[in-house]
C-alpha cells in the first residue's frame, strides 16, 4: 500500500513541493473514506482540516430556507475541499457532501498553520497553491455571474 | 465564322434627332426607357420617352456634403457628372417582393415570380457599369443567385454615356473604374459638343447594341468625331481631381481596426445611413414579411438595409454593433476591404456619391487616406485632439 | 485572400420556403420545444449534422433554427426557443401545423475528419441542438472513433434540453458524458460549474482530438481558451457561431464577422479561422 506521502506526489496540486515539505505535510494527512450522502463538512462549524480528494464527488452547497441546499460546485478527484482552515475565523462556509463514495486524504490544518507560521517558505509554496484554486472557483463564479445563457423567459 | 468580337464594330456617329430615334426604338421594342431627368434640384433617373427630359444645359457641383445643380454655358444632355440615384433603384429595388403564398387548409400554394420589366438604361457611366458588375459578383455569380436581379439585369439594355464633366468628389481613375466606358455596355456614346447641338460618337459593345444601332440613321464616325470624342476622354480623365490609394489598403484597415480615426469619424458620423443608400454598390437587404391584413395571404419582401442601423447586427441578446464607431468601421472596412475576402473585388467604384451626400461630409477617401498615413496608431498622441 | 465558396450551385430559388408539417411537439424547457417535421411535397436536400434551415412561421416572419434531428426519411427535426416573435410562433406550433422549411445552409461540423481520433462534443444550453446530430452519429458509428465525450452546459436542470436523451446517452456508457449547471438543488446529480471546469476533468490527447463546440459567444471563448491551453490545434476546435441571418444565403449582408459571411463560410469555423475574429469587439 502506498504510503500517504507517495499519494501526495501524484497529485498536481503537491507537485513541485521539495520532499522535506511533502513528508512534513504527509505527517499531517491520514487516509479517511465517505460513503455517498454523508456530510464532510457543515456550515458554520469549526474548519481545522482540508482533504485532497482522491476520488469521489462532492458537493458543496449552502443552505437557503425554503430552497434547501443550493449546490454552488461540485468537485472531483484531484481537488482540494475547504481552505476555511487557513483564514480566521477558520469556521466552514458552506456544507460539503459525498455524493459518491469518497477516498480522501484529510491534513490537520492546526498542524499546518503552526508549520506554515513557523516556515514561510513552505507557507508561501501551500498559500500559493490554495490560491490557484480560489482563483479557478472564482473564475467559474464570475462566468456563472454572466448569465450567459440568456433570458430564462421570452423577453 | 465566329460572331464579331464587340471590338470589331466601328463607332459611328448620331445627331440629336438620331438620340431620339434611339429612344423611340427602344420603347417600340418594348423597352421602358430609364434616364436622366432633373427633379428635385438633382439629376436622378426615370421613365423617359424625350430627349427634352434630359437633363440639357445642366451640370453639378459637387463637394463633401454638397449638392447643387448649376447652369451650364452650354447645352450638353449629359453635362453633369452623376446624382443621388443610381442603376441599383432599377436592377435591385428598395423594396421588391421576394415571394408571395396564399395559405390554405391543404397547403401553401406560392405563386410564379412576377415579370421583370424589360429596362433600357440611358447614360450609364463608366463607374455605374463598374457598379453592376459588383453587383453581379454579389448577387448573380454566388450558388444562390438573386432571382430577381438577375432577370432584371438580363433583360436590361445598358446604353452608356462617357463622362465629360466629372464632380470633384469623383475618384474613378484611382479605382479603375473610369471615366472612360471599357466594358459593359451595349452601346457607348460620347456627346461632342457643338455649337449647332450636340452630336455622339456611337461604340457598340455588343451585338444586341450593334442591332440596334443599325436601325438609326447614323454615320460612320470620321477622323474629326474620333478626335473630338478623345478630347472629351482626355477631358473628364484630366477633371478628375480626387484619389484614393487603393493598393494594400485592405490590409491596411484590417490591422487597424482600433484606429482612433474611427473615434474622430464616428464623431461627426450621424449613422444618417445616406452613404449606404446613395452607393451603386451597398447590397445590404432586409428580408421580412409584408404585413397583410388577410389571414390567407404571405409575402416577403426584400427591402434596401443599412449596416448603420443598431438593428442590422441585432440578436436576440442585442446588437453587436452598438456603437457608430463600429459601425462606421464596418461600412468602411466592408466596403474598401472585407469586400476582396467575401467577393474578390473592392466594393468601392470612385462614383463620390457617399462624399456629396454625406450630410457633414464625411470622405472616404481622407479617412483611408489618414489611416493609411497614421498606420498602427492605436491611440492619440498626448494633448492631440482628434 | 479570396474565401472559397461551396462548390454545389443550387439552382432552385433559394429564398422560397418549402412546405413542412408539424408532425410532433415535444417541450424541452420552459421556453424551449422541439419541433419534427415532415415535408408536405416535395423535401429538402438531406441536411448535414451542423446545418441550419430558415424556419418561416406563416404571417409572422422567418429566423434561422439549426437542425436538432436529422432522421430517417425526410423527417427533420428542429429545437427552437421562445425569444421573439418569430421563435414564439414557432413554439407554439401544434402537429397539424404547416411551417415553411427553407435550407439546408451553412457548414458542417466535418464529423468524417475527426473518424479515427478522441472526439469531444460540448455545448452550451440550447448549443446542444446542432450538436445533437453529431451525437447520433458519434453513437452509429462508434468504432469509427475512439474516446467520445460529451460535456453539456446549461443555468440549471431544469433549463437542459433533450435531458431524457443525455440520460440515456450516459447509461449507455458507450460515451462519456458529463453535464453541469450553474446551480442546483440537492437532487440534481450531475455537476456543478461551468463548461470550462469540467474540460480540466477530461483526458485529452491533443494530436487526434477534435473538439465541437456549440454555446453562447462568450462559452465559446472561455471553452475554446481552456480546451487550446490542453494542446488541441486550432484547426481541431470547431465552434458554431450565431448572428443576425435573414438570407441564409449570403445575400443579406447582416450576419458578417470581419471577411466571414456565418450564413455561408458558417456556422462552422474552426477556431482558427473565427478566434482572432471574436477577440475583436463589435466587429
Amino acid at each position: 500500500m502506498k504510503t500517504i506521502a507517495e499519494l501526495l506526489a501524484e497529485q498536481t496540486f503537491f507537485q513541485g513541493l521539495d520532499q522535506g515539505s511533502l513528508d512534513f505535510v504527509a505527517g499531517c494527512g491520514r487516509n479517511v473514506h465517505y460513503s455517498a450522502g454523508d456530510r464532510i463538512l457543515t456550515q458554520g462549524e469549526p474548519a481545522h482540516t482540508f482533504y485532497l480528494l482522491r476520488s469521489g464527488s462532492v458537493a458543496l452547497s449552502f443552505y437557503v430556507p425554503g430552497r434547501g441546499g443550493v449546490i454552488i460546485d461540485t468537485l472531483d478527484g484531484g481537488d482540494v475541499l475547504g481552505w476555511s482552515w487557513l483564514f480566521e475565523p477558520y469556521k466552514w462556509q458552506f456544507d460539503a457532501e459525498a455524493r459518491a463514495d469518497v477516498a480522501a486524504v484529510a491534513f490537520d490544518g492546526v498542524c499546518l498553520r503552526n508549520k506554515c507560521d513557523s516556515d514561510a517558505q513552505l507557507g508561501y509554496l501551500l498559500v500559493q497553491r490554495f490560491a490557484k484554486v480560489m482563483l479557478a472557483r472564482l473564475q467559474s463564479v464570475r462566468m456563472r455571474m454572466l448569465d450567459i445563457y440568456g433570458p430564462g423567459t421570452p423577453s | 465564322m465566329a460572331p464579331s468580337a464587340p471590338t470589331d464594330y466601328h463607332p459611328v456617329v448620331l445627331d440629336r434627332p438620331g438620340l431620339q430615334s434611339l429612344i423611340d426604338a427602344l420603347v417600340t421594342d418594348g423597352r421602358r426607357v430609364i434616364g436622366p431627368t432633373v427633379r428635385d434640384g438633382a439629376v436622378v433617373y426615370d421613365e423617359i420617352t424625350q430627349i427634352g427630359e434630359l437633363p440639357g444645359g445642366w451640370g453639378d457641383d459637387q463637394g463633401p456634403g454638397r449638392y447643387r445643380l448649376r447652369r451650364r454655358d452650354d447645352d450638353l444632355l449629359f453635362g453633369y457628372a452623376v446624382g443621388p440615384d443610381s442603376w441599383k433603384r432599377f436592377l435591385f429595388p428598395p423594396v421588391s417582393t421576394t415571394w408571395r403564398a396564399e395559405v390554405s387548409r391543404e397547403g401553401v400554394e406560392v405563386a410564379p415570380p412576377a415579370e421583370v420589366p424589360r429596362y433600357a438604361f440611358l447614360g450609364v457611366r463608366a463607374c455605374e457599369l463598374a457598379a453592376i458588375a459588383v453587383q453581379d459578383r454579389v448577387l448573380v455569380q454566388t450558388n444562390y443567385p438573386d432571382r430577381d436581379y438577375a432577370a432584371r439585369r438580363e433583360q436590361a439594355l445598358f446604353i452608356a454615356v462617357n463622362c465629360s464633366s466629372p464632380a470633384t468628389t469623383c475618384f474613378c481613375p484611382s479605382m479603375g473604374t473610369g471615366p472612360r466606358v471599357g466594358s459593359g455596355h451595349d452601346l457607348a456614346l460620347t456627346e461632342i459638343p457643338d455649337p449647332a447641338g450636340s452630336r455622339f460618337l456611337v461604340e457598340i459593345g455588343s451585338e444586341r447594341g450593334a442591332a440596334i444601332a443599325a436601325r438609326l440613321a447614323t454615320r460612320e464616325a470620321a477622323p474629326a468625331d474620333r478626335e473630338a470624342a478623345a478630347a472629351v476622354w482626355s477631358g473628364a480623365a484630366a477633371a478628375v481631381s480626387r484619389a484614393l490609394q487603393a493598393d494594400g489598403l485592405k490590409d491596411v484597415l484590417v490591422h487597424n481596426l482600433e484606429h482612433p480615426r474611427w473615434d474622430t469619424v464616428a464623431s461627426r458620423c450621424l449613422a444618417c445611413a445616406n452613404c449606404t443608400m446613395v452607393c451603386p454598390t451597398c447590397f445590404c437587404a432586409d428580408f421580412r414579411e409584408a404585413a397583410s391584413l388577410s389571414p390567407d395571404h404571405a409575402e416577403q419582401h426584400r427591402t434596401w438595409a443599412t449596416c448603420f442601423s443598431v438593428d442590422h447586427s441585432q440578436l436576440h441578446g442585442g446588437s453587436m454593433r452598438w456603437t457608430t464607431r463600429s459601425r462606421y468601421r464596418q461600412w468602411m472596412t466592408h466596403k474598401l476591404a472585407t469586400w476582396h475576402d467575401q467577393f474578390g473585388t473592392s466594393g468601392c467604384v470612385g462614383c463620390g456619391r457617399c462624399i456629396a451626400w454625406c450630410p457633414v461630409g464625411i470622405d472616404i477617401t481622407e479617412e483611408a487616406a489618414t489611416i493609411r498615413a497614421t498606420d498602427g496608431l492605436t491611440r492619440l498622441p498626448a494633448g492631440a485632439t482628434p | 485572400m479570396a474565401l472559397a465558396l461551396p462548390a454545389d450551385v443550387r439552382p432552385a430559388d433559394a429564398m422560397v420556403p418549402v412546405p413542412y408539417r408539424v408532425v410532433g411537439r415535444a417541450r424541452e424547457t420552459a421556453d424551449t420545444v422541439t419541433l419534427s417535421l415532415e415535408p408536405v411535397g416535395s423535401p429538402i436536400v438531406t441536411p448535414a449534422p451542423g446545418q441550419f434551415n430558415m424556419l418561416y412561421a406563416f404571417g409572422v416572419g422567418e429566423v434561422p433554427i439549426s437542425i436538432s434531428g436529422i432522421d430517417a426519411g425526410q423527417r427533420v427535426r428542429h429545437t427552437v426557443r421562445a425569444v421573439g416573435a418569430v421563435s414564439q410562433e414557432l413554439c407554439a406550433a401544434e402537429a397539424g401545423a404547416m411551417v415553411g422549411v427553407r435550407g439546408p445552409f451553412g457548414t458542417d461540423w466535418g464529423i468524417d475528419s475527426a473518424a479515427g481520433g478522441d472526439v469531444i462534443v460540448i455545448a452550451g444550453g440550447i448549443g446542444l441542438a446542432p450538436l445533437r446530430p453529431v451525437v447520433h452519429e458519434l453513437l452509429r458509428n462508434r468504432r469509427r472513433f475512439r474516446r467520445v465525450t460529451v460535456l453539456v452546459g446549461a443555468r440549471s436542470p431544469e433549463e437542459l434540453v433533450f435531458r431524457g436523451e443525455v440520460a440515456s446517452w450516459q447509461a449507455s456508457a458507450r460515451i462519456t458524458v458529463r453535464t453541469t449547471v450553474d446551480y442546483a438543488t440537492a437532487a440534481w446529480k450531475g455537476d456543478v460549474g461551468v463548461v470550462p471546469t469540467l474540460i480540466e476533468r477530461v483526458t485529452i490527447d491533443p494530436e487526434v482530438t477534435t473538439v465541437m463546440i456549440c454555446g453562447p459567444e462568450v462559452m465559446l471563448r472561455f471553452t475554446a481558451a481552456e480546451v487550446l491551453g490542453r494542446g488541441v490545434a486550432a484547426e481541431r476546435v470547431r465552434v458554431s457561431m450565431e448572428r443576425n441571418v435573414q438570407c441564409g444565403v449570403g445575400r443579406c449582408g447582416h450576419c458578417q464577422l470581419g471577411p466571414v459571411l456565418i450564413c455561408l463560410h458558417g456556422p462552422v469555423f474552426p477556431w482558427s479561422r473565427v478566434g482572432p475574429l471574436l477577440a475583436r469587439r463589435e466587429l
